[in-house]
């Protein structure tokens, strides 16, 4: 006998989108100067949602001088403490509108309405949350008695998770008195765009948060526009290596978020049920699409084929399909062209004399879609063991000793993230101290919170999102001592 | 009739061993006045990259010794140096062309600072790291981690106050270092070298290269196992800018020249917190 899922699809009516947007910038929507516009779509479906603005240079100016006007005449002299209110409304509208913010992030991105219901829009609620109540207390938190904002903030943000990434950018920023001008991802504004409505409600003094919209040459405009002090980055290796290169000899502070190639590190005593979700959650939450993705699994032999053999099983269990039902684990990936990197990337393991393994399940007609895949048999020289996938894609490999498995795990150029899962403690903390790594999660995977920095080591990126660390990324903490 | 000196060979300072550049070359260092002091060795490419090679290795021990073994091992060069007073402060004099009382000045400054640097081996975790209140059944703290390789430049004043300015915080959190001197007053790095080698501080963890940055800091700054430069030395700004840009390409940490610092004013955290990591580690709480 076999019991099948009913549909449980979320409703659409409670988001109303635009045919179309314009840019945010000193408090008003206004028609872009470039004239340009671009579609955005539902990746599920192919559908187009909207057409959105593609801001140019003259829009980009326009957005600098509207976030320096803020900074100038109202943001840098008001008080902390009412800065703080002012994030403490966003963070409120922000929970009040849960469920919209949710279904339209879920359409634009293509993720399971599960996740930006009960991760995304939580987590962006909290960050501002957080970050409110750190406008007035700046003084406490180690960077000096009176640490000083840095000015305009140029930022931005990838697709995966739009308006949590949004939050983490934003919310620091203002709370320690800088304004902003922030670039979504130009497959995913819709979320940023209601954000902007949402700074209207909280009657944020316009300029103080900008939003222009648009693809990777406004992105290049924003962070070398002279007249930023500060530049926050989160996406690929590549463009922030980029932006390091186009930043260097300014006086502008740099934070990057780029890529990942996590190890997850499974031990023979670990109890492998437990460790198996926590692994499937590492590697398969969000499509994959998540930085510090547990993209390596390496199991100690001794327990490899138990192991290899609860996380298929587990996998044939995962629903794939349409993103707005409440019961599905896979949604779509997020757009064409990263379903192909995806595709040829799990190409290159398969000619490169990996086993590819996949669960069977169906794929919807339209939309973008990658089965949950397991390669074994991978070598550390693979592509798919050095190269960031970013994708639902999972290498095995596997190590004897916990030396090899140190050894292992850090033989990468990044160091975002690793998982450890053991039952012994002492062998949890002198992993921990091993892992050349910014997050290490032992016995769980892929939790976050805004008390809690987050950022990599190597070529990871440099700078922290969350807790007092991530202050620091939106202080003047330098100085010629 | 006085006794003829017996003058001293001024060599690289690479993996706790005192060996000439491989390049075979020196430069003339001289006094104020043009006058000759010594040739001093010329570091090439090459030794950037013995060096390189030497600080990695020595990265595992010095970077998980114990807090409290790394403050005692800082607190052994102040020490050291101090035993050699009368050669630094000549050194100091004669290269910068200041007073002794001035040359002294710099130097117990400088044995000071290692001192306060010292200090801070076992309590700066304690106030850059903290445990993080998460909305959840987790224990969640940050620690900072030592971020690995630094290469870097030391000021061209004050010769040794500003190298022992730029070392000390670098070393003292378990980051090991490649550093070039002034290559106006290179020979107080030399005699700290020696100091180095003869206070317990483990071969690697400090390399000196004598030389022009010009010419080998690109090397260092491309080199994929440095990960972070501190430019504090560089004054001409395009130089900066142009080792900045290289050290894009492995996405390394990097302290800007900061102009106008007074040495002997006492530093803050900033260059220890510029050249850690902070680790965020999460575990489940349950019974």
């Amino acid at each position: 006998m076999t019991f099948d899922y009913a549909p449980a699809p979320e409703s659409q009516a409670i988001v109303n989108i635009d045919s179309n947007y314009g840019l945010f910038i000193g408090g008003k929507f206004v028609e872009p100067k470039s004239g340009e516009y671009f579609k955005t779509i539902n990746p599920a479906t192919e559908e187009v949602l909207s057409a959105v603005a593609e801001a140019g240079q003259a829009d980009v100016d326009a957005a600098v001088k509207a976030a320096r006007k803020a900074y100038d005449k109202t943001w840098s002299k008001m008080s902390g403490k009412d800065r703080a209110k002012y994030i403490f409304r966003i963070a409120r509208i922000i929970q009040e509108r849960s469920r919209e913010l949710a279904v339209l992030e879920t359409l634009d991105n293509g993720k399971p309405i599960r996740e930006s219901r009960d991760v995304d829009i939580p987590l962006v609620a909290a960050h501002f949350f957080y970050h409110a109540g750190w406008a007035d207390k700046l003084e406490f938190a180690g960077y000096g008695p009176d640490p000083k904002s840095l000015g305009v903030a140029a930022q931005v943000i990838p697709w995966n998770f739009p308006l949590l990434m949004l939050a983490w950018k934003i919310a620091p920023a203002l709370a320690c008195g800088n304004t902003v001008v922030l670039k979504p991802a130009e497959t995913t504004s819709l979320t940023a765009l209601a954000f902007a409505d949402i700074c209207q409600q909280a009657d944020l003094p316009p300029g103080v948060v900008n939003i222009i919209t648009g693809a990777g040459d406004t992105g290049r405009m924003l962070v070398e526009h002279p007249d930023v002090n500060k530049v926050a980055f989160t996406g690929s290796t590549e463009v922030g290596k980029a932006i390091q290169r186009a930043v260097a000899g300014t006086n502008k502070k740099l934070t990057l978020e780029l890529g990942g190639k996590a190890a997850n590190i499974l031990f023979d005593d670990a109890p492998i049920d437990q460790a198996i979700e926590g692994i499937v959650n590492g590697i398969y939450f969000n499509q994959g699409h998540v930085c510090c993705a547990g993209s390596r699994l390496l199991l100690q032999e001794s327990i490899a084929d138990e192991a290899l053999h609860s996380l298929k099983r587990r996998l044939q269990t995962l629903r794939l399909g349409d993103p707005m039902d409440k019961n599905t684990d896979i949604g779509a990936i997020n757009s064409r062209a990263q379903l192909s990197k995806i595709e040829e990337l799990a190409k290159s393991g398969e000619d490169e004399g990996a086993q590819r393994w996949s669960p069977t399940c169906p794929i919807p007609d339209k939309g973008f879609w990658f089965p949950p895949t397991v390669f074994t048999n991978v070598t550390q020289a693979h592509r798919i063991a050095r190269e960031e996938i970013f994708g639902p894609v999972l290498s095995v490999l596997t190590f004897r000793t916990p030396e090899e498995a140190v050894e292992k795990a850090n033989n990468t150029p990044f160091g975002l993230s690793a998982g450890i899962w053991t039952e012994k403690g002492s062998r949890i903390l002198w992993m921990a101290d091993k892992m050349r790594a910014g997050v290490v999660w032992a016995n769980t995977f892929n939790r976050f919170d805004p008390t809690s920095p987050f950022g990599g080591f190597k070529e990871s990126g440099f700078g922290r999102e969350g807790g007092i660390a991530g202050l620091g990324a939106y202080l003047d903490t330098e100085d010629n001592s | 009739m006085s006794r003829v000196e017996v003058r001293k060979t001024h060599k690289l300072f690479i993996g706790g061993a005192f060996p000439r550049s491989e390049s075979g070359r020196t430069y003339e260092v001289t006094d104020t006045n043009g006058t000759f002091i010594a040739n001093v060795a010329q570091a090439s490419r090459k030794d950037a990259r013995d060096a390189v090679l030497a600080a990695r290795s020595a990265f595992a021990k010095w970077s998980t010794a114990t807090a409290y073994n790394r403050g005692q091992v800082l607190y052994r060069i102040a020490e050291v140096m101090e035993g050699r007073r009368e050669q630094f402060i000549a050194e100091i004099e004669q290269g910068e062309g200041v007073s002794t009382k001035k040359a002294a000045n710099q130097l117990d400054a400088a044995i000071d600072r290692w001192v306060w640097y010292a200090g801070w081996a076992d309590k700066y975790a304690q106030l850059i790291g903290n445990t993080n209140p998460v909305a959840g059944p987790y224990f969640n703290f940050s620690i900072p981690d030592p971020t690995g390789v630094v290469a870097a430049v030391a000021p061209q004043d004050q010769s040794i106050l500003g190298l022992t300015s730029v070392i000390a915080p670098v070393i003292v959190t378990g980051n090991s270092c490649v550093v070039m001197p002034s290559p106006v007053h290179p020979i107080p790095a030399i005699t700290l070298a020696e100091c180095l080698a003869t206070s317990d501080v483990p071969g690697g963890v400090v390399n000196v290269l004598t030389g022009a940055p010009a010419e080998v800091m690109p090397w260092l700054a491309e080199h994929a196992d440095v990960n972070a430069l501190d430019l504090t030395g560089i004054v001409d700004e395009s130089v900066a800018t142009e080792l900045e840009r290289q050290a894009a390409g492995t996405v390394k940490r990097v302290r800007q020249p900061k102009p106008g610092a007074d040495w002997y004013a006492t530093p803050t955290l900033s260059r220890i917190r510029a050249f850690t990591e902070i680790k965020t580690v999460w575990h489940p709480i349950g019974a």
